[in-house]
């Protein structure tokens, strides 16, 4: 076959989803973010919901997410991402509303909106990304931080005793009732990828259907943060984050 | 209909003035002396006729937040709270400021620091007028005298909202918040439709229409070049608001020898004491900030020249002087009396003070 074949539309198998815009990412190479930007930019095109999404970026590695994807966006401050869905979606019934948050942001400084926006089952899709790390200002230990594990401020493992354990909080929002879904994938394999893909998608639709909140968690990598390879990273995460967050939904009703 | 003269509080006045003007959402959380307002709110249940959105939020940072969220949208947006709950607001504030959306908030106020106490105060003045929340922002500040005007003020503070895409403030306290008037209420306004809203502001996130870019509301600005033309551009608002916004009563001005500067409740306490000293023979005047951003400088300087003396009256140790005096900038003689940690003065301690610090 020859280059001008292997090109040719009819051969495609993998192009740049249509909402994602051309402008350069920041993300780390290797790092999980971009996975999930492809997803949510496949996903909101599938359902045919660009003119009613409504995204709200956190304070995070995810700060700038409004610049890759084309749709509206909100710029939330530090772990108030879900205050500002609520206020979105109550004032826009009609509209798709997500928040797109790292651990730091959901469940340490803005542990307080997202359990009640949850509990309130306030009808938004909250992505969550769960790297174990602050990513964004160099790598400080997280709630979800695992015991042992070395971040800039646990230079000697996190020390559960003194430190707190690594917080499960979408088990936490599992329990609630106003929660619809709540799930934990992975994109670390293709398989995995086209899995959390699914539960955004669902995450989406219940947005739309009015139907509580919804929660999906991606346990992700940072590379950068863990100062590992990005394959390397991948192992790590399934040697050690899986077990501690275990992969596949929590409630789905 | 229109006609219709009610009693109410100063609180309830803001509500049902609010649902009247067609607004959108409230989120708030309560606390003494302004728990009425959301109170006032869900009695009244405009959801079922209006539409509004009504919420109890799980803290004032939340119901902040969520103000942003809804402003973001273009929509006319408000939460109300007391200082201590204030406070949680800056830094929603801030961002409301950086992102230039329009809201409305209500501070009635109590005495501080901390916890501090439940009755009124107007300590609350440099929190609001100088900053309060982080970076160069400035607040549209009104600060209403009457259960009336705390109904008036609703619409005046989202016009100026939505006219600068800047966040409003009516700055009250637990005097005017608590006690009953006679309010007329203003007429009923239909809440703007999103198509409306779309017309009227552009910029609002209500979903990406193919003939336009994303909408995208952020404070956030990396390269320090378009930070500072930013913020440039804020500083060239906050100039036009100072030249066109002002606004100020002048009472018994005109032949006075001796000044009162007071906003919100203590002006209505000054109006007795101008009364009380007038019948006294000392010719006494009151000039009354409504708008307290932007400052009445200009008209307070022009007074100073025909003065002998100004006193301002605050229940406060003395926040509003220091802007007198920046615009007296010594041509007469400025000084401060207040009442501190919750009790109000009396007119005839407002004349006394007037006496023993200005006339002597
Ligand atoms: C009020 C406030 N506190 C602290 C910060 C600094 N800060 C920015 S991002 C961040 C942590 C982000 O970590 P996470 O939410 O896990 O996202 P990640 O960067 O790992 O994707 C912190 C502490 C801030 N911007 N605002
Ligand atoms: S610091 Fe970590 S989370 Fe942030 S972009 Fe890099 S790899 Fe991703």
């Amino acid at each position: 076959m020859d280059i001008n074949t292997i090109v040719s539309p009819e051969n495609l198998v993998y192009a740049k989803p249509e909402l994602m815009n051309n402008n350069h990412m920041h993300y780390c190479p290797g790092c999980s973010h971009g996975v999930v930007h492809k997803l949510l930019a496949e996903v909101i095109k599938e359902l045919g919901l660009q003119e009613k999404t409504i995204g709200i970026a956190p304070v995070g590695c995810a700060v700038f997410a409004y610049k890759y994807i084309d749709v509206d966006w909100q710029e939330a401050a530090h772990g108030r991402a879900p205050a500002l869905a609520t206020a979105a979606k109550r004032l826009n019934p009609d509209k798709m509303v997500f928040t797109y948050q790292g651990d730091g942001d959901l469940a340490a400084i803005g542990t307080a909106e997202t359990i009640h926006a949850a509990n309130r089952g306030e009808n938004i899709a909250i992505i969550f990304i769960n790297n174990g790390i602050y990513g964004m200002t160099g790598g400080q230990m997280a709630p979800t931080t695992l015991d042992h594990m070395k971040t800039s401020t646990s230079p000697e493992g996190r020390d559960v005793h003194t430190m707190g354990n690594p917080l499960k909080i979408t088990d936490l929002l599992a329990i609630l009732d106003g929660v619809c879904y709540a799930t934990r994938q992975g994109v670390h394999t293709a398989a995995a990828v086209k899995r959390a893909k699914r539960a955004i998608k669902l995450a989406f639709e219940n947005s739309m259907a009015n139907k509580g909140t919804s929660i999906v968690e991606i346990v992700s990598t940072c590379n950068s943060g863990w100062k590992m390879t990005p394959a390397g990273a991948n192992d790590w995460m399934v040697e050690n984050m899986f077990p501690v967050y275990p992969l596949g939904d929590l409630k789905n009703i | 209909m229109s006609e219709e003269i009610s009693l109410m509080k100063g609180n309830e006045a803001i509500a049902y003035a609010a649902i009247r003007y067609g607004t959108d959402g409230y989120f708030g959380y309560p606390i003494t002396p302004q728990s009425e307002i959301i109170e006032t709110f869900m009695e009244a249940a405009p959801w079922k006729t209006t539409g509004m959105v009504v919420l109890q939020a799980e803290s004032e940072v939340a119901a902040t937040n969520m103000v942003y969220g809804g402003a973001a949208c273009g929509k006319a947006v408000m939460t109300s709270s007391s200082s201590p709950g204030i406070s949680l607001k800056q830094e929603g504030i801030s961002y409301l400021a950086g992102a230039e959306l329009p809201c409305l908030l209500v501070n009635v106020q109590r005495g501080g620091p901390g916890l501090g106490t439940i009755q009124p105060s107007q300590a609350d003045y440099f929190q609001t007028v100088k900053g309060g929340g982080h970076g160069d922002y400035r607040l549209i500040t009104l600060a209403p005298n009457s259960v009336q005007e705390m109904a008036d003020f609703v619409s005046l503070g989202f016009e100026l909202a939505f006219k600068y895409r800047n966040p409003s403030m009516i700055l009250t306290d637990g005097v005017i918040g608590q006690m009953m008037e006679k309010v007329k209420l203003p007429e009923y306004k239909r809440r703007r439709t999103e198509q409306e809203i779309r017309e009227q502001c552009p910029w609002a996130t209500l979903g990406k229409t193919p003939d336009r870019e994303p909408n995208i509301i952020t404070s956030l600005e990396l390269d320090p070049e378009i930070m500072e033309k930013n913020n440039e551009r804020f500083q060239a608002k906050y100039r036009e608001i100072e030249k066109n916004e002002v606004r100020f009563e002048s009472i018994q001005c005109e032949d006075a020898e001796y000044m009162l500067v007071a906003f919100g409740s203590a002006a209505r306490i000054c109006l007795k004491a101008v009364e009380l000293a007038r019948a006294e023979g000392i010719k006494v005047g009151l000039l009354r900030p409504i708008t307290l951003w932007p400052f009445p400088g200009e008209a307070i300087s022009k007074c100073a020249d025909r003065m002998k003396g100004m006193l301002t009256v605050e229940l406060n140790a003395g926040q509003m002087v220091e802007d007198v005096r920046l615009a007296v900038n010594g041509k007469a003689k400025v000084e401060h009396y207040g009442r501190l940690g919750g009790i109000v003065p009396t007119p005839d301690g407002v004349l006394q003070a007037l006496k023993e610090k200005v006339i002597k």
